[in-house]
């Protein structure tokens, strides 16, 4: 029964997962020129969606051209500006990207909370704005380069984010891969996968539902701040539910370190945070080349400042986006670690082949982008 | 409400709403998932082309003049030298336009023609330039035919397959046959205004031929030239 649970709890993730990651994979497929699937091409049924959509984004995104020209005479047409910079990061962040698929698949593979999940999304939109802002400011603004040499520039860094999403990947592949074939061996001390399996659970509270809760969850981290870290990802949750959770403090850490994410204390030091920035940094450093654009159209203006304020506000969209789908995945996830059972040794297996295979996806995302079988919305240089 | 005070159903209660949550997620995602699949222009083009045809009836070339959006052009004229500051004439505009057709080379010129349904190949772009005016700036470049055909059936279509660069025929005579046999016949067929209508209207031919069975190709632009 449990077991036939943990499957059913496997099969709804790799859903999730496989929906959220497929999509930008999809479009790839499709844009690849060589070879593209006969499936690539969507239906008519989810024209609707994906028309207004479209429609939408590409309404906010030739707007911005004609309200910055207009901003030249009226000052107050920089807040349509905003406005639409805003309204178009939302939209765009929802269109195709690598960016959010290997975000959410590393929240995946790790133990990260919604909360964190939503601090890295935040970053790497802001760090996207930022190094478009740079691009533009050093290259055009300070050395009056031109267009296509600032174009070959977003390549470079376009190649350096894909080979540092691989690394990235191969990478989480190793340790992850090291936690599944542990948890698959039957000759492991079967505390070791439930006890981390029960710390995923945990994490599954912090949001999204509002019943009382009687699991009991087993900690073997031999960390005091585990408890302070933890009880604040349930404080977030807004919801007055009771825990009771036993926490034992023993001798089974000399594995369990490796078998699942950082432990709270890790996320919370600086270790864990650099751990979090590295991954959304390997997506944050490639800019949006419609940015770009924006300012360089802003800078040709006079009116660099608002094209930067646009930027900015545009990176604000877009991390609401991001943070979206980002919960939404590790909600998933926290979905089939309930589903899958917190004391089934089977469960943690399942769960512990999640995050395989999240970390799997971001190694395939890496390596796809950077031998061309992918690409989201590749740069066009002419 | 006695039915719920009993832990049992209560128990199965949490269940079916935990289900109901999850599928939610499940739907969000799955929603959000779809709309990874597509991404929006960058730029925008204005696409005006001219078929060439010899005395003989061979079709030889295409001659396109493709206008850029206002913010494209802006960006395309950045650090341009010019002789005097604000005026781009086409001496001043002759290296950007070199670049031009060079980078093109590896997008195919985004145009894509078939004799009888057997692909045609183009040589080097020959003729081109670029002009700057009010509208934007204005590439002119012909696309000779590597082996210049006669055909009863050629089609012509103009589209970016990954979607970063939004073709569009100008509204008026976007493309005009030039010295083609008097009973040449032509049918345009332009995706509609709206994204979605566009993925209807097209028929499945349209995404399933060869190299043409991509994303950008529902937004493509299709020529047919009928000379029977």
């Amino acid at each position: 029964m449990s077991k036939s649970r943990a499957v059913f709890g496997a099969a709804l993730v790799v859903l999730a997962c496989v929906v959220i990651v497929d999509a930008s994979m999809h479009a790839a497929f499709a844009q690849n020129p060589f070879g593209a699937p006969k499936g690539a091409v969507p239906d008519s049924q989810v024209g609707g969606i994906i028309g207004w959509l479209l429609t939408k984004q590409s309404e906010f995104y030739r707007a911005m051209s004609s309200t910055i020209r207009a901003a030249k005479s009226d000052g107050s047409a920089v807040w349509t500006l905003l406005g639409i910079s805003f309204l178009y990061g939302i939209f765009h962040a929802a269109g195709p990207g690598h960016g959010k698929a290997v975000i959410s698949s590393y929240l995946v593979a790790n133990e990260e909370t919604a909360k964190r999940g939503i601090a890295l999304s935040f970053v790497s939109a802001l760090m996207q704005a930022l190094v478009a802002v740079l691009i533009v400011g050093i290259g055009a603004w300070l050395l009056n380069v031109t267009a296509r040499t600032m174009c070959s520039t977003e390549r470079v860094i376009e190649i350096a984010s894909y080979g540092l999403i691989a690394a990235f990947g191969a990478r989480l592949v190793w340790i992850k891969g090291r936690g599944f074939f542990r948890a698959i061996r039957p000759s492991l001390k079967t505390s070791g996968p439930q006890l981390a399996m029960a710390h995923a659970s945990a994490h599954a509270h912090s949001h999204s539902h509002d019943h009382g809760h009687d699991h009991h969850h087993h900690h073997d981290h031999g960390h005091a701040h585990a408890h302070t870290a933890h009880a604040e990802a349930h404080a977030h949750a807004h919801h007055d539910h009771a825990h009771h959770h036993h926490h034992a403090h023993d001798d089974h850490c000399d594995h369990c370190g490796h078998s699942h994410g950082p432990t709270p204390d890790q996320l919370a030091g600086p270790g864990g945070w650099a751990r979090g920035l590295s991954a959304v940094l390997t997506v944050g450093i490639r800019p949006c080349s419609g940015a770009i654009l924006v300012l360089v159209f802003a800078l040709a203006q006079g009116l660099f400042w608002a094209g930067i304020a646009a930027t900015f506000v545009m990176g604000l969209g877009t991390a609401i986006t991001v943070a979206t789908i980002a919960v939404i995945a590790v909600s998933a996830k926290g979905l089939a670690a309930r589903l899958a059972g917190s004391k089934d040794g089977s469960g943690a297996l399942v769960m512990r082949g999640i995050e395989f295979g999240a970390a799997a996806l971001v190694l395939v995302f890496g390596v796809g982008l950077l031998f061309g079988y992918l690409g989201t919305e590749p740069v066009r240089c002419f | 409400m006695t039915v719920s005070m009993d832990p049992g159903f209560r128990r199965d209660d949490r269940r079916v709403s935990r289900a109901i949550l999850g599928l939610f997620a499940l739907l969000l995602a799955f929603t959000s998932g779809i709309t990874t699949a597509f991404a929006h222009p960058h730029v925008f083009v204005a696409a005006r082309s001219e078929l060439l045809y010899a005395p003989d009836g061979t079709i030889t070339g295409v001659r396109h003049a493709w206008t850029f959006d206002d913010m494209f052009s802006t960006y395309a004229l950045q650090g341009l030298a010019t002789k005097t500051p604000g005026v781009y004439t086409r001496e001043d505009l002759a290296p950007l336009a070199q670049t031009n057709v060079e980078s093109l080379q590896e997008y195919k010129f985004f145009t894509f023609a078939k004799a009888n349904g057997k692909k045609e190949l183009f040589n080097d772009p020959i003729d081109y330039y670029l002009v700057k005016s009010d509208e934007g700036l204005t590439l002119h470049f012909t696309l000779p035919f590597k082996t210049p055909f006669k055909t009863k059936q050629l089609a012509l279509e103009v589209f970016d397959p990954s979607y970063f660069i939004d073709f569009s025929l100008e509204k008026k005579d976007p493309i005009k046959l030039v010295g083609a046999p008097a009973s040449c016949t032509m049918g345009i067929q332009r995706p509609n205004d709206g994204g979605a209508a566009k993925a209807q209207t097209m028929n499945e031919d349209t995404f399933m031929n060869g190299e043409n069975s991509n994303f950008g190709a529902m937004f493509a632009n299709k020529v047919t030239v009928d000379c029977p």
